[in-house]
């Protein structure tokens, strides 16, 4: 059998030069959070890694995270790393179908038992399996077969996750997540409404560089990107702090930049990556393009209240409610006088 | 749900028909008392503008009394101000507000609230101090007092340490800090608390008793 080239290799083929090719190592490392020494051995891994199988299941999904990782402006080395692996199974991109789209997974988990990557955007229906198939076969069936012999699962997208948006209330299709399902093998969230395409192929450099994957929250998340919240790195908190705050999308304080706290933005409660790897080759994210941040590497995003309702608004259920507390109040202060007045009435005749 | 859900939702809201149903209960139980039959002549008809003077010069120190109540009043001052711009003058506050009175007001940066906030902690941790260590006050002093402290300091510390992080994660700081305030809103119609309502009803119930007795106010 043919030896499949090293990634060093395929980016040579790609005219990625050794200055833009270690400019990249070294946003790996930054973003990493490892330190300078360790970008001769980044580079030094990836170069020499040979092509990882990867094996892509889309279930209850959009196509939105394969649009972010495959659709970038212009070509970058995210991109190219993200070319060198061996996508051997992807049914959105691959030319196959049907039997032979399933051949070439069966044939991709047979030659890599142990070894390949399962990545997996879109939430798994448990309510009927056949709310969602391909050829034939559930998506809870087709995860568990393709699982079993990879080395790592990847939850690509709030979907996979979490459950996403298939799973918001009342889900009807018992949209589950990855992690709900996988219990055997080690699995990576990496959730956004689509993720951060940075953030998939730095997943995949550490994989490629350490051979181990990243450290993980309490999601599941690797802390590298959803360690702080956008609200700590982005660049309108100053404003936050001064009070300054864009009352509506057109006032002067939205022209001049001020906080979107108040026109609902979950900033300060969402985890990820977004303010300091920005979207759209460092162009911008949500909130520079005058956008709340809408929480969605978070679980639940789509049920935690409106999208335009500001975070420190109380949930405090509907006036009528209120009013029926406030009914309940003066039924109990009405009684609470009579039993007084009784008392007074009694102490007045034995005075 | 997680625990930010919870204590924006249902602890919240549960807190919420207790201080209204609460807070309803002990001024309609206390209004709705039989007035005490006064044989008397009365001297004055003890109206309204009664009620309000003693509502306003109660607010101050009688002169005799100045020199000695001049450290706890201050330190009061400080306390309740304080209190009251942390709750009133902070725009997340303002929004949490302006979500169900449907209009909001100016706020101050947090820097200013920040400090305001620390000054309400110092002066509650002198009055404290002060109750603890003088003798009478001691003697007066009830569980009631002691935990109606705690429950007013406390929203004030948790809302503090969420900038400072001190190790945790912002959404379990926030979900303590309102579960704090839910605390304090189930407590205030129940307790010494209580006063946050029944201050002026009490004081100008006093005013039109006293000056329809005669005496000056």
């Amino acid at each position: 059998m043919k030896k499949s080239p090293t990634v060093g290799e395929i980016l040579q083929a790609k005219g990625v030069s050794r200055r833009g090719f270690l400019k990249y190592c070294a946003t790996t490392a930054s973003i990493l959070a490892l330190p300078p020494s360790m970008i001769p051995r980044i580079a030094e891994a990836i170069e020499q890694a040979r092509r990882p199988s990867v094996i892509w299941l889309s279930f209850q999904e959009c196509t939105g995270c394969t649009e972010s990782l495959t659709r970038s402006a212009s070509p970058t080395v995210e991109g190219l790393i993200f070319d060198a692996i061996s996508l051997d199974y992807h049914h959105t991109l691959q030319a196959a179908a049907g039997d032979q789209a399933e051949a070439a997974r069966h044939a991709a988990m047979e030659e890599n038992d142990g070894g390949y990557l399962v990545l997996v955007d879109g939430s798994i229906p448990m309510g009927n399996p056949g709310y969602s198939t391909i050829a034939g076969i559930s998506n809870v069936d087709m995860l568990k077969e393709t699982a079993a012999g990879a080395a790592a699962v990847v939850a690509i997208g709030s979907c996979a996750a979490f459950g996403g948006i298939p799973g918001a209330d009342p889900n009807p299709t018992g949209a589950m997540s990855v992690r709900d399902l996988i219990k055997d093998k080690p699995v990576i969230n990496v959730p956004g409404c689509p993720p951060i395409p940075t953030v998939m192929t730095a997943v995949l450099a550490q994989f490629l560089t350490f051979d181990t994957l990243p450290e993980l929250d309490k999601h599941g998340r690797p802390m590298a990107f959803y360690g702080t919240t956008i609200h700590d790195r982005c660049y309108r908190r100053p404003f936050y702090e001064q009070g300054k705050f864009a009352e509506t999308f057109d006032d002067k304080g939205a022209k001049a930049g001020w906080c979107l706290y108040k026109l609902g933005c979950k900033g300060p409660i969402t985890y990820n990556a977004c303010a300091t790897a920005k979207w759209n080759s460092g162009t911008s994210f949500p909130i520079e393009a005058g956008h709340p941040c809408l929480g969605c590497s978070e679980p639940n995003f789509w049920d935690k209240g409106g999208f335009y309702e500001p975070l420190s608004t109380g949930q405090f259920g509907s006036g009528a409610q209120l009013a029926g507390a406030a009914a309940a109040g003066v039924a109990l202060g009405a009684l609470a006088a009579a039993a007084g007045r009784r008392r007074q009435a009694k102490f007045t005749q034995e005075g | 749900m997680d625990l930010l859900e919870f204590a924006r939702g249902p602890a919240l809201q549960w807190a919420a028909y207790i201080l209204v149903a609460g807070t309803i209960w002990r001024l309609v139980g206390i209004l709705l008392l039989k007035e005490k039959p006064d044989f008397s002549e009365p001297r004055a008809r003890g109206g309204l503008g009664a009620a309000l003077k003693v509502i306003y010069t109660r607010s101050f120190t009688a002169t005799p009394f100045k020199k000695a109540t001049l450290y706890p009043k201050m330190l009061a001052y400080v306390q309740h101000l304080g209190l009251f711009a942390v709750v009133l003058l902070f725009v997340p506050h303002i929004v949490f507000f302006e979500g169900f009175l449907g209009f909001g007001w100016p706020g101050l940066p947090n820097n200013a609230i920040y400090l305001l906030g620390v000054a309400m902690v110092v002066a509650s941790i002198a009055l404290l101090v002060r109750r603890l260590t003088s003798p009478v006050l001691k003697l007066i002093s009830n569980f009631d007092d002691y935990f109606s402290w705690f429950v007013s300091v406390l929203p004030i510390v948790t809302g503090l340490i969420i900038p400072l992080r001190l190790g945790l994660r912002y959404e379990t700081l926030l979900a303590i800090h309102i579960l704090s305030v839910a605390l304090l809103m189930i407590w205030l119609p129940f307790g010494k608390l209580g006063h946050a309502f029944l201050v002026f009803v009490t004081r100008g119930t006093t005013g039109m008793v006293f000056e329809r007795r005669g005496a000056k106010t």
